[in-house]
């Protein structure tokens, strides 16, 4: 067999694999800020100039190893309107929420069992050789085999609906490529009983995590703070593919709800910061001290007043039980939120694949081209918004995106803070203890740095320490 | 077989010729496929980009412009010309700027098809170029995305031979000659979407392109995807 061997894709900043906190201390050494510094989006901005609408889906979702279908869609969604259509044929927008279910089922399958899980089940301070998914395997075989099986059943849905595990090219302006034939659906409804029951057992594993440690997740990078999503029109019911912009504040009280999400820019300013590449949104009329917010699969239990399928609608509303109706702010709770997720997606996809219009013919709408459009969508890590322009020749002259990570860029450094101030404080030394903790609010938010290539095993993370003068007093490192 | 027929042998099988046939000609008829990237069915042979090379009777010779003869002895699949035949498609990619995970023509291109008959699987050690290129959008329903271009002339001769309009033409000399419109840019020319070197299937790359077609065909039901290419000429062999 070959070497492994290490490929290197330049400019390597763009590519920046290590989460990279620093935690500064004032004079009497107590932490004084923590600052996540995290992957950029910017050069991509820049290099879609020029290219053509309808190229962008297939480009955009290059963006990101995890979560490509979600660019795929957000991109399509924003091209539909480029290409004058607001309604989408049936068999298009079904296709197209089927390859989002799945997607969403088998990113929140990942996270949850090969780098969650490990955390949750063998404990943070546990030995970093212990805390990975091979040790599940080993020691909860059964559970393990699961875990694989249904990220296989969302990847071989996202086949089905894009033509490839990864980086298909199913959506396009104003439709769909493909329908679903027979056989295909038929082999997916045949597992669908034991993926529904398997996401249930998901589902409690996560619930009685949340339950057993009420006061370890109640403390654990726990703030209040504000929180937006999607939710369906008309009933503010969970809609992880297309609906209003709805945010709430820590106590549950109405931000904005029912606006369309082309105005996004008119309610959320991003705010730069000189050490950051990644920006600061932050809710216009709150201003930039308590304007921020969260989104995510939590922010969406909280956002959304009820779940439109029987299973996750249960789950939503014990999960809400626990705050008396109020919104959660818990980030631990968030693995709960992921698997009330999971069940939806699951009975989503059983309902959509006995659908007959999946086997329609109509696939693709035309309309009047516009030179603007606006996709957004909820993503397995949250809310994603693409924004573009394009000329009267067909190509783009301006590009916005806010990635879920870029929404939850003040909330990530808050409970990184938390953690800091609750750990670090008065002490000089980073220990590997300390180093997970940090770790595990960040991964609280499922954040793209844990890209891909990262996925089985530990994040690599260096944290640095600095004195009230910046000089560095302890850095640790791990991981690739 | 007529009387004026004669035979010749490529890598040892007998091949039938007319006269006036070149090699390439009767090869396709035998059901022998020699790589090409400028020669198109329909249009006059250029012979410029040397991919169809073949040793005929020891001299190398491009198969889609030498006339067969009698008796002729061919060589081409031999290790030393495929070995050849890839450098050159490895430089064209290293020559333009091609990103096929993003390019609409991936799975119907006969560069990406060529590369993967010719075993083309890693990188190799030449620099690219990178080169700067234009991007013509400037017409309604065409677009020239000249970093894919690889000088094949194949639209010159369409337009000129089957259109009658001469819409493209070559400027520049050397590694620096580049395709180009007749006129300020694609808008100012008598191009039109219906033209054969537009809509024809002449571009072998995805440097024409009909606007807004895009992705409408799945990856995965494109041409290269379904046969590899050269197949439909050997499978009258088989
Ligand atoms: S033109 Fe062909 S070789 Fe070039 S990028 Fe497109 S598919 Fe790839
Ligand atoms: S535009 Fe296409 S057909 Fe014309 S020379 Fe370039 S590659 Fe050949
Ligand atoms: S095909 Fe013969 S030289 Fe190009």
């Amino acid at each position: 067999m070959a070497e492994p061997r290490l490929i290197e894709i330049s400019p390597v900043t763009r590519v920046e694999g290590h989460g990279k906190v620093t935690i500064h201390l004032n004079r009497d050494n107590e932490v004084e800020e923590a600052r996540l510094h995290v992957v950029e989006f910017r050069g991509f901005e820049r290099f879609i100039h020029g290219r053509f609408y309808w190229e962008v889906p297939v480009i955009v979702q290059r963006l990101c190893g995890i979560c490509p279908v979600s660019h795929h869609l957000a991109g399509a969604k924003a091209m539909d309107q480029i290409a004058g259509v607001d309604v989408l044929p049936p068999t298009a927008e079904k296709m197209r929420r089927l390859m989002h279910y799945g997607q969403v089922m088998q990113s929140h399958v990942l996270h949850f069992f090969h780098l969650a899980a490990p955390d949750l089940l063998f404990g943070f301070e546990a030995p970093a050789a212990r805390r990975n998914i091979f040790e599940i395997l080993r020691e909860q075989p059964e559970l393990g085999r699961r875990a694989v099986l249904m990220r296989q059943f969302g990847q071989e849905i996202i086949e089905a609906t894009a033509g490839k595990k990864i980086h298909g090219t199913g959506a396009i302006p104003g439709g769909i490529n493909r329908n679903l034939p027979i056989d295909v659906r038929d082999r997916l409804l045949a597992r669908i009983g034991e993926m529904t029951a398997w996401a249930q057992e998901a589902l409690a594993i996560a619930r009685n995590y949340t339950l057993d440690h009420a006061a370890l997740v109640a403390d654990f990078g726990s703030f209040p703070s504000n929180h937006m999503s999607l939710v369906r029109e008309g009933d503010g019911a969970l809609d992880l593919y297309h609906g209003r912009l709805r945010a709430i504040d820590a106590e549950g009280g109405s931000l904005f709800d029912g606006v369309d999400y082309c105005d996004y820019h008119k309610l959320l300013v991003e705010d730069v910061r000189s050490w950051s590449y990644m920006k600061f949104p932050f809710i216009r009329e709150l201003g930039p001290e308590s304007g921020w917010y969260r989104v995510g699969p939590l922010s969406r239990m909280n956002t959304a007043r009820f779940i439109d399928t029987p299973l996750a609608n249960a789950a939503h509303r014990e999960l809400r039980a626990v705050t008396g109706g109020a919104p959660n702010n818990a980030t631990l709770a968030s693995h709960w939120a992921r698997m009330i997720e999971v069940v939806h997606c699951v009975e989503k996809i059983h309902a959509l694949l006995i659908d007959p219009d999946l086997q329609g013919t109509d696939l693709v709408a035309t309309g009047e081209r516009r030179c603007e459009g606006i996709g957004v969508i909820e993503a397995p890590r949250g809310n994603l918004i693409h924004h573009y322009r394009v000329d009267e020749n067909d190509q783009i002259t301006f590009c916005n995106l806010i990635v879920s990570t870029t929404h939850n860029n003040e909330g990530m450094n808050r409970a990184v803070k938390d953690v800091a101030v609750k750990h670090l404080s008065g002490r000089e030394k980073i220990t590997e203890g300390m180093l997970n903790q940090v770790e595990v609010a960040i991964r609280a938010y499922d954040p793209c740095l844990s890209c891909a290539t990262h996925a089985l095993g530990q994040m690599p993370l260096a944290v640095e320490l600095l004195d009230a003068s910046g000089q560095l007093v302890d850095r640790a490192t791990r991981g690739a | 077989m007529t009387d004026k027929d004669f035979t010749f042998t490529i890598d040892g099988a007998s091949v039938t010729a007319q006269p006036g046939q070149t090699i390439m000609e009767a090869a396709d008829a035998a059901g022998i496929y020699i790589p090409r990237l400028c020669d198109h069915e329909g249009l006059r042979h250029q012979g410029s980009c040397r991919v169809c090379t073949v040793k005929a009777a020891g001299r190398s010779v491009a198969a889609c412009t030498q006339p067969a003869a009698p008796g002729l002895v061919v060589e081409s699949e031999t290790p030393h010309i495929q070995a050849m035949r890839k450098s050159l498609v490895e430089m064209l990619f290293h020559e333009g700027n091609h990103i096929c995970p993003v390019c609409e023509a991936s799975g119907n291109c006969e560069l990406q098809a060529m590369a993967y008959r010719l075993g083309m699987v890693e990188p190799t050690k030449l620099p690219y170029l990178e080169p700067t290129r234009p991007v013509d959008a400037s017409h309604p329903g065409i677009a020239l995305d000249t970093n894919r271009c690889i000088s094949c002339g194949r639209c010159i001769r369409a337009s000129e031979d089957v259109d009658h309009k001469g819409v493209f033409g070559y400027c520049g000399r050397g590694i620096h000659r580049r395709i180009t419109v007749n006129g300020e840019d694609l808008a100012h020319t008598d191009a039109a979407v219906s033209d054969h070197a537009i809509s024809g299937g002449v571009c072998p790359v995805g440097c024409i392109i009909v606007k807004r077609v895009g992705f409408r065909l799945p990856i995965g039901a494109r041409a290269f995807d379904r046969q590899i290419i050269g197949e439909a000429i050997e499978e009258k062999r088989r």
